[in-house]
């Protein structure tokens, strides 16, 4: 921002009239306009992290979900969801969570997700 | 249950913590309870605790310890948690139940979960063992002290999220959480910081984890703390909304607030308006009132006196969570004594401005409602130029936040973040319409009813319950580094572990450090090297200045030093006096009353110290005069022959010699004086001869053929006590006679 001397007095003309309620009021509708695109963006979006903190609630340790993370991240996977991968693994192959996640992190069921999941 | 009496084995809360569940999740507040403790009523008290230590004033009101109706904090956090637990369990009983753990250094950019018990930097790695192994001892001492207690630490960093499931997991009560901390204070991308956020405030909200906010950090980093205050309004804002559309609750989410400014300052006129404006705008949610760490330098006195004032505006306005601030910060990673001494600072504050509002309020015109008016105008013009910049990530880039100026007055030196910018940019990706999450506590767009549609309100059906249905899916990792652990520090200090080795300590176990509190009649350069060498010369090793103050230019300066002692003292050579045990009050009034006593007393010799014996003799200072134990107060430099002779012509039951003096063993040779020439005039037996004095101790005073002696720190109770004590018994000797 440039340097800008205090004009206070001259911004403030449109708020002077207003009640300490309306005046809170206005704050907290200020507050709601500046978070709505915050919130939409994260209710749209993930991340390494988010998904990491996905598979530990999964049952793996943060070693391996970061291993199963990253796999799936290189392979364009990470918008479908790493405990969906895991899970979807898991489903198809009728096996256990755990070791579906850990055959991910070798490298295994990569195609196969791509090729399911679209 | 713990025994007050015994140390906290550190062994055996490392035990079996792959078992360790947590008993309870979500916060505790305390619960206000107005009542009579003591001879006093009191307000804005809670329960009292069942084992604390009270302020040192309370001995002479009954040991009453009245607990102040805010949760109370310490921060303890030395680099090595297993010390920390013997710190949490001392903060407990001196009133703080809600304890604060600072993360080492670099954590924010750790990229996962840390395991193990690595040592920190300036605040200890949290990791799951760590968390449990603490969380398990404040199991312990909460049953022990009778309160509950919150344990906390900070979800931020680019591993946020993952950081919040090991808390939703462990136990854990309280967070920290706010993105533009990320953002503003650790260059993490903003974008990231956003999203990341969002989960970890599903968690949070989902244990009901109190929830406390970063804005707190613009004070410490701004130029002049107290022209971010209209920028404060504006960082409480977005956070708190943005935590409540996250789930969060209202009533967990706190805003933590400092009194920007500190004295020299006009302390109350800046911080007092910022404080109502605050509340004011605010009042849905709670206040988390921090101290203020910004004006801190070295002297612990001198921040003392800036968090009372920071007390009396939480008085005065009001603190759900009273944070406190060590007096030490401004100069080194808080020691044990000064958690203890801010824990005892805020509640010794605290209780006693009791009700204050009763008595004294805020003005409703004039200065305070201006100047509070000013301050939510100027944040609500903020906000509607961030809104006119196209949004708060816009406004970031611009530089809007922490700018030296008061907005609307703009530095052009606020923090820059390019939203393409920071750790973690470039990492966040959309979610595709299949995207699916099958836990539990998750933000945001989920499709789990392509799988099963009756599975949407509780996505870890899919899998059978995630971990926060079933820990026995948590994995465990006890340690992942051989050479940095907690069993490898332990053990280097095992010697020293509940044993008969002692050495001072700071901070850790055996750490040795000392400090010495010294005046130099010298300028300040000259007196802090020869503070220095006086350590040095000591044999202290690692001699470093911790503080210094001039008096004078030229007259002089205090310096304090700290170094490490060489040694370690064998508790099996020493002499521990013996504690001089008292009856009950009520029982020597009793017997008082049946057997009234005299007893002549003054200084002896060459002396003319009187204070300890005028403590010791008058109703005004506790002494045996309140038990209706008359006393001949003889003077000061009385000859000692003039003791006895007083005594025999009262037909006094005792007498209490003061003798200060020590030099040249004065002190003995007078006591020796005193009971022969009670035996020369034939009156040992039937009088009580007592000396009394800093040098004297019950040990010392016998050997020199006193019948009882009392040292430094005695006092009435005790001496009317023995006296009591050797009159009951004379009595029955007389009656077996």
């Amino acid at each position: 921002m440039n340097e800008r001397r205090d004009d206070f007095k001259e911004r403030r003309q449109h708020l002077k009239n207003m009640s300490d309620e309306e005046l809170k009021t206005y704050f907290f509708e200020l507050a709601d306009k500046m978070v709505e695109p915050l919130i939409d963006l994260a209710r749209n979006h993930t991340s390494k992290s988010i998904e990491r903190s996905v598979l530990l609630r999964m049952g793996f340790s943060s070693p391996e979900a970061s291993g199963i993370v990253d796999r799936l991240a290189d392979n364009d996977l990470l918008a479908k969801g790493a405990g969906h991968c895991v899970y979807r693994v898991a489903r198809d192959f009728e096996q256990d969570v755990r070791e579906s996640g850990l055959e991910i992190a070798k490298g295994r069921h990569l195609s196969y997700l791509k090729e399911v999941l679209g | 249950m713990l025994n007050p009496e015994q140390k906290l084995d550190i062994h055996s809360i490392l035990k079996n913590l792959e078992q360790y569940r947590p008993k309870r999740h979500g916060w505790t507040w305390r619960k206000p309870n107005p009542q009579r403790i003591g001879p006093f009523d009191f307000k804005e008290v809670s329960e009292s605790l069942k084992n604390s230590v009270p302020l040192q004033s309370a001995a002479f009101l009954n040991n009453i310890d009245p607990q102040p109706d805010s949760v109370i904090t310490a921060e303890i956090a030395s680099g090595r948690f297993e010390d920390d637990i013997r710190r949490m369990r001392m903060a407990a009983y001196h009133g703080a139940d809600h304890i604060m753990v600072i993360r080492t250094a670099g954590q924010s950019h750790f990229d996962g979960l840390i395991e193990g018990t690595p040592q920190g930097v300036g605040g200890i790695p949290i990791t799951r063992k760590q968390v449990r192994a603490q969380r398990k001892a404040l199991d312990y001492i909460e049953e022990e002290v009778g309160r509950p207690i919150n344990y906390h630490s900070y979800v931020s960093g680019v591993a946020g999220p993952e950081i919040a499931v090991l808390f939703a997991e462990e136990g854990v009560n309280g967070a920290h959480q706010d993105p533009q901390y990320n953002v503003l204070y650790r260059n993490i991308n903003m974008v990231r910081s956003f999203v990341d956020a969002a989960e970890s405030k599903v968690l949070i909200a989902y244990r009901d984890i109190a929830q406390i906010d970063g804005a707190h950090n613009a004070n410490a980093t701004a130029r002049d703390a107290w022209k971010v205050m209209p920028e404060l309004l504006v960082q409480h804002a977005i956070n708190s909304v943005y935590s409540e559309r996250a789930g969060i609750k209202a009533e967990n989410i706190c805003l933590s607030s400092v009194p920007p400014a500190a004295p020299p300052s006009p302390d109350l006129k800046l911080n007092l308006p910022y404080a109502v404006a605050l509340r004011e705008f605010f009042d849905r949610y709670r206040i988390r009132a921090q101290m203020n760490t910004k004006y801190m330098d070295s002297s612990t006195r001198e921040a003392t006196v800036t968090h009372v004032l920071n007390l009396l505006i939480s008085r005065l306005t009001s603190a759900d969570i009273q944070s406190t601030i060590t007096p030490d910060e401004g100069r080194n990673v808080p020691w044990h004594v000064y958690n203890i001494e801010a824990l005892d600072t805020t509640k010794q504050a605290l209780v006693g401005m009791d009700d204050l509002l009763s008595m004294v309020g805020i003005k409703d015109e004039g200065y305070i409602v201006e100047k509070k008016r000013e301050i939510q105008e100027r944040a609500v013009l903020m906000m509607e130029e961030i809104l006119e910049m196209g949004g708060y990530f816009k406004a970031v880039e611009a530089g809007m936040f922490v700018d030296s100026g008061e907005y609307p007055q703009r530095n052009a030196d606020g923090i820059r973040r390019a939203v393409e910018g920071g750790i973690g940019a470039g990492t966040v990706v959309e979610r595709d319409s299949n995207y699916m999450a099958p836990v539990t506590a998750h933000f945001g767009y989920n499709n789990v009813s392509q799988y099963d549609p009756s599975a949407t309100d509780d996505p870890s059906r899919l899998i059978n319950g995630s971990t926060l249905e079933q820990p026995d899916k948590i994995q465990y990792i006890d340690e992942l580094d051989e050479n940095d652990n907690v069993h490898l520090r332990l053990e280097e200090t095992e010697p020293y572990r509940d044993s008969r080795w002692l050495k001072p300590e700071v901070e850790w176990l055996a750490d040795g450090v000392v400090t010495m509190d010294l005046f130099f009649p010298a300028e300040r350069k000259v007196a802090i090297e020869a503070a220095i060498k006086t350590g040095e010369k000591l044999n202290l090793e690692d001699v470093e200045a911790i503080h210094s103050e001039v008096l004078h230019p030229s007259e002089g300066t205090r310096v304090q030093i700290k170094g490490r002692v060489p040694f370690a003292i064998d508790t099996e050579t020493l002499t521990i006096p013996e504690e001089l045990d008292t009856i009950d009050e009520e029982e020597i009034f009793d017997y008082v009353k049946r057997h009234p006593m005299h007893v002549v007393a003054g200084t002896g010799g060459d002396d003319e110290h009187s204070v300890g014996i005028r403590e010791v003799l008058d109703i005004k200072h506790g002494g045996i005069e309140k038990y209706g134990i008359g006393y001949t107060y003889l003077g000061t430099s009385v000859p000692i022959e003039k003791f006895i002779d007083a005594a025999i012509e009262m037909d006094a039951d005792a007498v209490l010699m003061s003798t200060i003096i020590s030099h040249d063993n004065v002190h003995f040779k007078n006591m020796q004086k005193l009971h022969d020439y009670a035996v020369e005039k034939g009156v040992r037996d039937r009088l009580t001869l007592i000396a009394g004095g800093t040098q004297i101790t019950p040990e010392l005073a016998r050997k020199n053929n006193m019948d009882q002696g009392f040292g430094r720190g005695s006092n009435g109770h005790q001496v009317a006590s023995f006296l009591v004590r050797t009159q009951k018994a004379n009595q029955q000797d007389d009656e077996d006679d």
